[in-house]
């Protein structure tokens, strides 16, 4: 079985600065996989590659064994990789229940139809009531997004890109600054909504890194310098020295 | 229907508010049925004819700006090129004689207008933000130019003219006397306000407001931006086709000045002094411009000095238009707040007043020494004649202005005041309730 993602010896410059440089990477189906490292090793970079907002300088990303990289975002989108964004980019003049639908008409075979009443349509009410209940945002259905507290936002955040019924899920550090309480229920949440699917996560919070993946990989300066079970990674001199420390060994 | 659907989702309209939905549009009908009947001179025809063709290139201009993010310099476009095809459409038609009557004619303007979207709009709407408004304004001044050099098609500065009345006739109307136009364009009128109001409603309209907010997002969800921005700019251009159509039936002319900037500037000013953020905002809009350059053009020279004064004042204090403005109100009424702050309008409204007389008088004054020095001093402005080369006008006008704006920002402050003790009331409800 082909990997979910595989990203073959990926490399990314802007200008002449490499920011990333020969990354290879397999995430298997229905792993939860974390992608750590440093501030400005390339986490955000190698997400915005896979989903499309980049292409690579040179080298490949696979989805289930097919070639996407240089395809547009909402190409690779269709062909079922959704993505979250570290800073919150919702719809910040439209209500939770529109931010949440717009995310589900694509997949429910809408396209750009302008012969349908879109509050008529069972399939795309039925998946929209589904996720706005499985954020617990439901008290919140008709708020503008914009108006919403952080922590909801971030709900709202995961609950877009989960919204499409995407297998492979990217989300990019989804607990940032979040409090103790709310980053629990973050991860609560995206347990719940990623079972069965594959997930590739960059996290900074290293107890959410270690309770949720299956497997970590290590990015600084731009290379993947280990990959493998939390008890690997955290026994790794490797990584020790060039991240973690010694306070989480 | 599953449980979560009835119990989550917002619930869907009931048999009452359907009824009410669909009332609305029948009242409206019949509001349109009645009018001449209530004002039936010659002169209020005429200008219920030109709100008509307003209402929907000013709803078609919004299908862009409000409802997608783009802002267009160059709508003007497509309803001249509407008006154009029309004319030459109606002289054809009357000189083969063919079967095809007045009242589906300006389908045919709404396809001139779709199809030079369609040609035009793929490229533009690459990109929204600047570099849209630029393409926009780009295209509207070739075409605009081009109609001064193809002479044979557009007809110069003279424009080309058509008989409205030599088609194939229905039910016995031959659209010559101005009532039965008015009937043409209200029904029109009523067919696009609906189609462009039921198109917000489905996946592409929602999709427009999603592109609106935020076009990177709208690429993660599996649209392409260009698409839905390239569809609306379809529509957009469909429906100002139609109400170029319907002016170039109603003034049996075509000329120059329906592809200009002018007219793109106005259909501009038009939805955004109604409020681009609401759907009839551009139909309150529409309204509002064609009745007050109707009415100022008749009362002052410049008029079009106090558009821009009250655009610039719309854009900076009430950036959500009349609609807007009035909208904001409705959280007040529903919480029977509003009592507590209409005293400070009263209050704030002498002082404003007269800032404005001030203001209009300066206006007027240095409009008769730059405009027409030569002229007899003694002019009207606003129907009010006054003496411009009077020191005590200039007097009057100084002490209105100054003083007027000194007494009426302390008013302001007071408006705010009130606001903000009857919002905390209208927020203390909230959470009792």
């Amino acid at each position: 079985m082909s990997a979910a993602i595989e990203l073959r010896e990926i490399k990314k410059s802007f200008g002449n600065i490499p920011i990333l440089r020969d990354i290879n990477l397999s995430v298997a189906q229905g792993e939860r996989h974390a992608l750590i490292g440093p501030n400005g090793a390339g986490k955000s970079t190698t997400f915005n590659l896979i989903s499309g907002y980049f292409a690579p300088t040179s080298g490949s990303v696979l989805l289930r064994g097919e070639v996407i990289s240089g395809l547009p975002p909402y190409q690779i989108n269709r062909r079922g990789l959704s993505r979250s964004f570290q800073v919150t980019n919702v719809f910040a003049n439209m209500s939770v229940w529109e931010n949440l639908r717009c995310a589900v008409l694509w997949s429910t075979g809408q396209r750009y139809a302008f012969w349908k009443n879109v509050d008529n349509l069972p399939e795309v009410r039925e998946r929209t009531a589904q996720i706005l209940a499985d954020i617990h945002l439901t008290k919140r259905r008709d708020v503008p997004a914009g108006l919403l507290t952080y922590a909801e936002q971030r709900a709202l955040e995961i609950g877009i890109t989960v919204a499409g019924g995407a297998d492979v899920i990217l989300l990019d550090e989804p607990t940032a600054g979040m409090s103790h309480a709310e980053t629990e229920r973050a991860v609560a949440l995206i347990r719940r909504l990623t079972e069965g699917r594959t997930l590739l996560i960059v996290e900074h919070d290293m107890s959410v890194v270690f309770g949720l993946a299956d497997r970590i990989s290590v990015l600084v300066y731009g290379q993947i310098i280990a990959s493998g079970t939390p008890e690997d990674i955290r026994g790794n001199p490797k990584v020790k020295e060039a991240y973690l420390g010694e306070e989480a060994a | 229907m599953s449980e979560i659907s009835t119990t989550v989702a917002p619930p869907l309209p009931t048999a009452t508010e359907k009824l009410q939905f669909y009332g609305m549009w029948a009242a409206a009908a019949v509001v349109l049925v009645l009018l001449p009947h209530v004002f039936g001179s010659g002169g209020s025809l005429t200008t219920f004819s030109l709100i008509g063709i307003s209402i929907i290139f000013s709803l078609s201009y919004n299908i862009l700006l409000g409802q997608t993010g783009l802002l267009s310099f160059g709508h003007a476009v497509y309803y001249g090129l509407g008006g154009f095809l029309v004319i030459h459409a109606i002289n054809i038609i009357g000189a083969n004689k063919l079967p095809i009557p007045l009242p589906v004619i300006p389908l045919i303007g709404g396809l001139t207008g779709l199809f030079f979207a369609v040609l035009l709009g793929w490229v533009s709407t690459q990109r929204s933000g600047t570099a849209f408004a630029m393409i926009s304004l780009g295209v509207a001044e070739l075409i605009a130019s081009s109609a001064l050099i193809l002479r044979t098609f557009f007809g110069g500065e003279a424009g080309v003219s058509a008989n409205r009345t030599k088609l194939f006739k229905i039910f016995g109307w031959s659209f010559g006397p101005q009532i039965q136009i008015y009937y043409l364009i209200a029904a029109w009128t009523l067919i696009a306000v609906i189609a462009m109001y039921a198109l917000t409603r489905t996946p592409l309209g929602r999709m427009c407001n999603a592109v609106r907010d935020n076009p990177e997002r709208v690429q993660f969800v599996g649209y392409n931006p260009h698409v839905v921005r390239y569809l609306a700019f379809c529509f957009s251009g469909f429906f100002a086709g139609i109400a170029g159509a319907l002016a170039a039936i109603n003034f049996e002319i075509a000329n120059s000045a329906y592809l200009g900037a002018q007219q793109s500037g106005t259909v501009l000013f038009a939805a955004y002094i109604g409020g681009i953020g609401f759907f009839i905002g551009p139909i309150v809009g529409a309204i509002f411009v064609t009745i007050l350059s109707l009415g100022l053009s008749d009362l002052t020279q410049v008029w079009q000095l106090y558009f821009g004064l009250i655009f610039i004042a719309v854009v900076l204090f009430a950036p959500g238009g009349i609609t807007g403005l009035l909208m904001m109100h409705r959280p007040l009424v529903k919480a029977g707040t509003l009592r507590q702050v209409l005293p400070s309008y009263l209050h704030a409204l002498v002082p404003t007043l007269a800032m404005i007389a001030g203001l209009v008088l300066a206006v007027e004054t240095i409009v008769h020494y730059t405009v027409n020095p030569g002229d007899d001093s003694h002019i009207k402005a606003f129907g009010i004649p006054f003496d411009a080369a009077s020191p005590l006008i200039w007097a009057i006008s100084a002490v209105l202005l100054v003083g007027g704006f000194l007494v009426a920002r302390k008013d302001w402050v007071r408006i705010r005041e009130a606001w903000d003790r009857a919002g905390s009331i209208e927020r203390e409800k909230d959470v009792t309730a």
